[in-house]
């Protein structure tokens, strides 16, 4: 008796051993759930989630506190990919928020008066000028976040979607249908 | 709008494949009713008539198209290769079961045609075999050691009207895999059991017409050489090797390429694409555990034959083979590889 | 000496053997265009970055004269094929598998076909580098179908070893058989080409691949060669005998490796065309400005045309007597690679070999696509060794990654495995799919990593900003203090005091600095729109700090 529970635990003892070493030994170095949220979400700086910019929704995500359906810009692709990570059922764009094609901001150049105001709204410094220099937007840097609408004192900026050109055009998906209507 | 290529080998399709594959097993159906009597026509009819019945039931429940489907031959290679692995002159219904579990479950209930990861036939053989393990036994003997071979009229009888006016006595018998082991285990020697089954069954024609049938699928490239001959290496090696260690337990190689559904395996069985590994080496490791897995079934199980368990458990195995077995891409410097 | 009698050739694995179709249009010795009233350049006729366009509307331009300006270093001219007036520099159809509109110039011909002065280049004295920058102005790219820089290709490199150039006269797509003529008509010429090229690259040796269907072309190709020591070598014949990788290994058993270039084994390859074109550029000083296209299929009268870059299709089928009744598309390239012209208003540019025109008959609707059933057909027919039923399994269920582990991107996109495939899925059609898919991905990843960056670059100068702001008002403060301005009875409340006056004033200055001043000598309307505007804002002052600080509130 006495032999088969030291027998028993000394096995314990060795598996766990190995197990212990196996997990110091093999462990993968991760990069933080914040990060890998944040590699996620589109990083359009837009505040349509309720936070300051992607990295402050990814923070909340990662402490429970906002729901991953909060990303119009990433869509439902995003979502599912969030859900994906976190091991959640996806689910659709939380109410009032609808995904829109992607688009860049556009300054009317006979309108702008070069007050800047757009300048300090961009979140990622798309827009160059001066004050009293008239304005434009960088379309390569522009993550159409619609935060430089608004602010303008004389509405000069909207939004124009991108559309698609000979570089941009994706081959679609194969339409093969075995199904009745084929 | 579809892109290119613009053109395409019309001629290939994958009813051209079921119907060099059925083309591929004729001689062997007719030879196996010259050896073993006219019941084969019976379990064929049988089994094509339940195949087509469950294959469109299927396809209507899944609101596919019926035209298509119903035309491809999937559905009859898979009644012909279980009546061939199967006893004839069994009630009807038996075969209905073992056709209803092969469209159904194993082929529709995995998503249909290239769907599934188990040979249907195969699954529908395990399945009667596990269940009805009488019936499966009752192999009819061959026509030169029977006393009595029913003709077809009373084969039509015997699978419709249940055991009529014949005993199944007078035409079945044990078959050489079970007098071995019951040679073997009332304490003979393997061998003259073994010699004598050669003698006795005339079978060695229809070891032939199969191997015919599966060179002929070689010359048409609807299967390629890996298969059958990993499949063969792999039972004559496990079978040659247990010889070697006692050739009075166990029988030895040549028994067991001529018996049961070696060779229908090896060619027919085995080499079915779907479930079947992909890659060159792939298929090598694949058949060849699938023959030593058949001679140990054999050898030390219960049933009358190993290859359908052995398919079924290696077809498990195909997606961790395959995954691990990806040919090295033209350009790709050895030993790197990716796919796993 | 020419003799191709035994040299080694490899066989690459797969391939198919589709029907050659070549007897409609080789026949026939390649025709002259008449010159068009109309013609429309493209500005992205190779691959890189498109040309930028250097002409404007309404101006007078000659045959030859650059349009359209490399920008970016993957990048060659564009010129116009014709002397006459740019009418139009707008997007226009192009011959693109999307059907979508790419920038032309459009040029209305004048009907003289005046050129502009050409000077031959000295390519045995010239300095390498301005001889390739000359290449790259006046517009040399592949013309087998890649359309890739000439002059990148002919650069050596600082280390590379190229003993090995290989001329590609294989051709092995069915129907076309532009190289075809072009060796049989101009096989000096070829020659001429190949030697620039051997010199601008260093190689030793020069194979030209020729597939053996086509004897009369490897007769004046071996013919052109004697005394030299070009080597024809003819190849068999199965598709895709005339990809790179694949003839490079049928020619020396050299593997290019997976991802790589064949300059990795010491090999550049330039299709006859690109080395006819290099000749005319070199000796005559002319930019690339016409190509060999085959107009073949269901037309009256199949064969090929040296076609001016900017022919509309239309007008090129009507060189070819038009259209046959019941014609039921075009091609743009052969059967195996090419792609549906969406409109035939598009023209021909740098990449077009062949204007394939389908019937019924030749290119029947493929049946109905049936489930993959694994055969293996397509491996066993793949050049590139590849599992494609596999890579169709992971890029049906749109598992990008997956397929990248199957070596999506070492598809060639030939169209063996398609042709073969049993239950007739367009299979390549689903790696486009992946690869492009796969691409987006890319260009969005990098497009949002630029955005984390510049916004987490701009947090941080923010935040700098208030730092900087708040110590140059707290030594403003300390100044104060020290002045002795305000009693020292409470150091700390007069510190603040003296702090927020600081910003006071600062925010006054500021305030005033915002007026726009480039409001002048405007027109009374405008002047009154932005007094609004002004007082608008005025109202609102607080406005957009209210909605910057709603925004920075989280809303759980």
């Amino acid at each position: 008796m006495l032999a088969a529970i030291l027998v028993m635990s000394g096995i314990a003892l060795v598996l766990g051993g190995i197990l212990g070493w196996a997990a110091i030994r093999f462990r993968v170095e991760e990069d933080p759930l914040v990060e890998k949220i944040d590699a996620i979400l589109p990083q359009t700086q837009c505040g349509q989630c309720g936070y300051p910019g992607c990295k402050p929704y990814a923070e909340a995500i990662a402490k429970g506190e906002a729901d991953i359906n909060r990303c119009p810009p990433g869509g439902e692709d995003g979502v599912k990919r969030l859900a994906e990570l976190l091991g959640v059922e996806p689910k659709p764009l939380d109410e009032g928020l609808t995904h829109k094609p992607k688009s860049v901001a556009v300054i009317d150049e006979n309108l702008c008066i070069g007050c800047t105001l757009c300048i300090q709204a961009c979140p990622v410094d798309a827009i160059v000028g001066a004050a009293k220099q008239m304005h434009t937007v960088i379309p390569e840097l522009c993550t159409g976040c619609e935060l430089c609408v608004a602010p303008c004192p004389v509405d000069c900026i909207h939004m124009e979607v991108i559309k698609e050109d000979v570089s941009s055009w994706k081959w679609r998906y194969p339409i093969i249908s075995l199904k009745r209507a084929a | 709008m579809p892109g290119s290529p613009h053109i395409s080998l019309q001629r290939n399709s994958v009813r051209a494949v079921m119907l060099k594959v059925l083309a591929a097993l004729v001689p062997g159906v007719i030879v196996h009713a010259w050896v073993f009597g006219p019941g084969i026509w019976v379990s064929l009819l049988v089994c094509t008539a339940f195949a087509y019945l469950f294959e469109a039931l299927a396809l209507a429940m899944r609101n596919l198209p019926l035209k298509p489907f119903l035309t491809d031959g999937s559905v009859l290679v898979t009644a012909w290769l279980l009546a061939l692995s199967m006893p004839t002159l069994l009630p009807w219904w038996i075969y209905a079961v073992g056709m209803l579990i092969a469209v159904l479950v194993a082929k529709h209930l995995y998503g249909g045609l290239g769907q599934n990861l188990f040979n249907p036939a195969m699954v529908g053989y395990a399945a009667l075999i596990v269940s009805f393990p009488m019936y499966m036994n009752l192999w009819p003997a061959p026509v030169s050691v029977a006393s009595h071979t029913p003709n077809l009229m009373e084969a039509f009888d015997l699978v419709f009207a249940g055991q009529g006016a014949v005993s199944p006595d007078a035409y079945t018998a044990a078959t050489p895999m079970d007098a071995v082991r019951a040679h073997v285990r009332a304490g003979g020697r393997a061998e003259e059991i073994a010699r004598e089954s050669f003698k006795l069954i005339g079978k060695e024609t229809l070891v032939l017409t199969y191997l015919l049938g599966g060179v002929l699928l070689l010359a048409t490239r609807v299967i390629t050489w890996h298969i059958p001959v990993a499949f063969l290496a792999g039972v004559t090696v496990t079978a040659g090797v247990l010889y070697g260690l006692d050739p009075a337990r166990y029988a030895d190689p040549l028994f067991h390429l001529v018996t049961g559904s070696t060779m229908l395996g090896a060619f027919f069985i085995l080499t079915d694409p779907v479930s079947a590994s992909g890659t060159p080496r792939g298929k090598l490791i694949y058949a060849g555990l699938a023959g030593f897995i058949t001679v140990l079934i054999r050898t030390y199980g219960n049933y009358p034959d190993g290859v359908a368990f052995s398919v079924l458990l290696m077809n498990m195995a195909v997606p961790f083979i395959d995954a691990h077995t990806q040919p090295r891409v033209f350009g790709e410097a050895r030993g790197r590889r990716g796919g796993s | 000496m020419s003799a191709a009698r035994g040299r080694k050739l490899y066989t690459f694995p797969g391939g198919v053997h589709p029907e050659e179709h070549k007897a409609e249009s080789a026949g026939r010795p390649i025709a002259a265009m008449p010159l068009l009233p109309l013609y429309v350049v493209p500005l992205r006729q190779h691959i890189g970055e498109p040309a930028r366009p250097v002409v404007q509307v309404g101006q007078q331009v000659l045959r030859g004269q650059m349009i359209g300006a490399p920008q970016g270093y993957v990048s060659v001219g564009v010129h116009a094929p014709t002397s006459g007036r740019v009418v139009a520099v707008e997007p226009r159809p192009v011959p693109h598998p999307s059907g979508l509109k790419d920038l032309c110039v459009v040029i209305e011909a004048d009907g003289e076909d005046r050129a502009i002065d050409m000077t031959p280049l000295d390519w045995h004295r010239m300095d390498p580098s301005a001889l390739r920058n000359r290449l790259r102005e006046m517009g040399l790219a592949g013309l087998g179908g890649a359309v890739f820089p000439s002059f990148i290709k002919l650069n050596p490199g600082a280390r590379r070893q190229i003993p090995i150039l290989i001329l590609n006269g294989a051709e092995c797509e069915p129907w076309i058989t532009c190289d075809d003529r072009l060796m049989r008509e101009r096989a000096s010429e070829i020659l001429i080409g190949a030697a620039i090229m051997r010199h601008m690259l260093g190689a030793e040796q020069v194979l030209v691949g020729i597939e053996d269907n086509k004897p009369e072309a490897i007769a004046c190709m071996t013919a052109a060669a004697v005394g030299s020591d070009v080597e024809v070598v003819p190849v068999p014949t199965v598709y895709p005998a005339g990809g790179g990788k694949q003839l490079t290994y049928t020619l020396t058993g050299r593997v290019t490796p997976s991802r790589g270039l064949s300059t990795d084994v010491g090999v550049q390859m330039f299709n006859v065309g690109t080395a006819y074109s290099l000749y005319r550029a070199v000796t005559f000083g002319e930019p690339l400005l016409s190509r060999i296209v085959t107009v073949t299929g269901h037309v009256a009268s199949p064969g090929n045309f040296e076609v001016r870059l900017g022919t509309p299709v239309a007008d090129l089928l009507a060189a070819a007597g038009g259209e046959r009744p019941q014609a039921t598309g075009r091609v743009v390239g052969g059967p195996m690679m090419g792609f549906e012209l969406h409109d035939t208003a598009a023209p021909v540019t740098k990449a077009v070999n062949c204007i394939l025109v389908k019937n019924a008959q030749l290119f029947p609707e493929p049946p109905p696509p049936m489930p993959c059933i694994r055969c293996g057909e397509c491996a066993r027919a793949c050049p590139v060794e590849l599992q494609p039923f596999e890579l169709y399994w992971y890029a049906h269920h749109r598992d990008f990654g997956k397929t990248q582990a199957y070596h999506l991107f070492d598809c060639i996109e030939c169209g063996c495995c398609s042709y073969v495939c049993p239950s007739h899925i367009p299979l390549v059609d689903f790696y486009r799919f992946a690869k492009s898919e796969i691409w987006a991905r890319e260009r969005e990843k990098q497009a949002a990593d630029q955005a984390r960056a510049r916004h987490e670059f701009r947090t941080f100068r923010l935040e700098r900003e208030k730092q900087e702001k708040a110590e140059k008002l707290a030594k403003k403060a300390a100044e104060r203090l020290e002045s002795g301005a305000v009693a020292a009875e409470d150091p700390e409340a007069a510190r603040k005091k003296a702090i927020l006056a600081a910003a006071i004033e600062k925010a006054k200055k500021a305030k005033e600095a915002v007026q726009p001043k480039n409001v002048d000598n405007l027109p009374a309307e405008v002047q009154r729109e932005i007094a609004a505007i002004e007082a608008r804002r005025r109202g609102g002052a607080d406005e957009p700090e209210a909605a910057a600080t709603a925004r920075t509130t989280p809303n759980p």
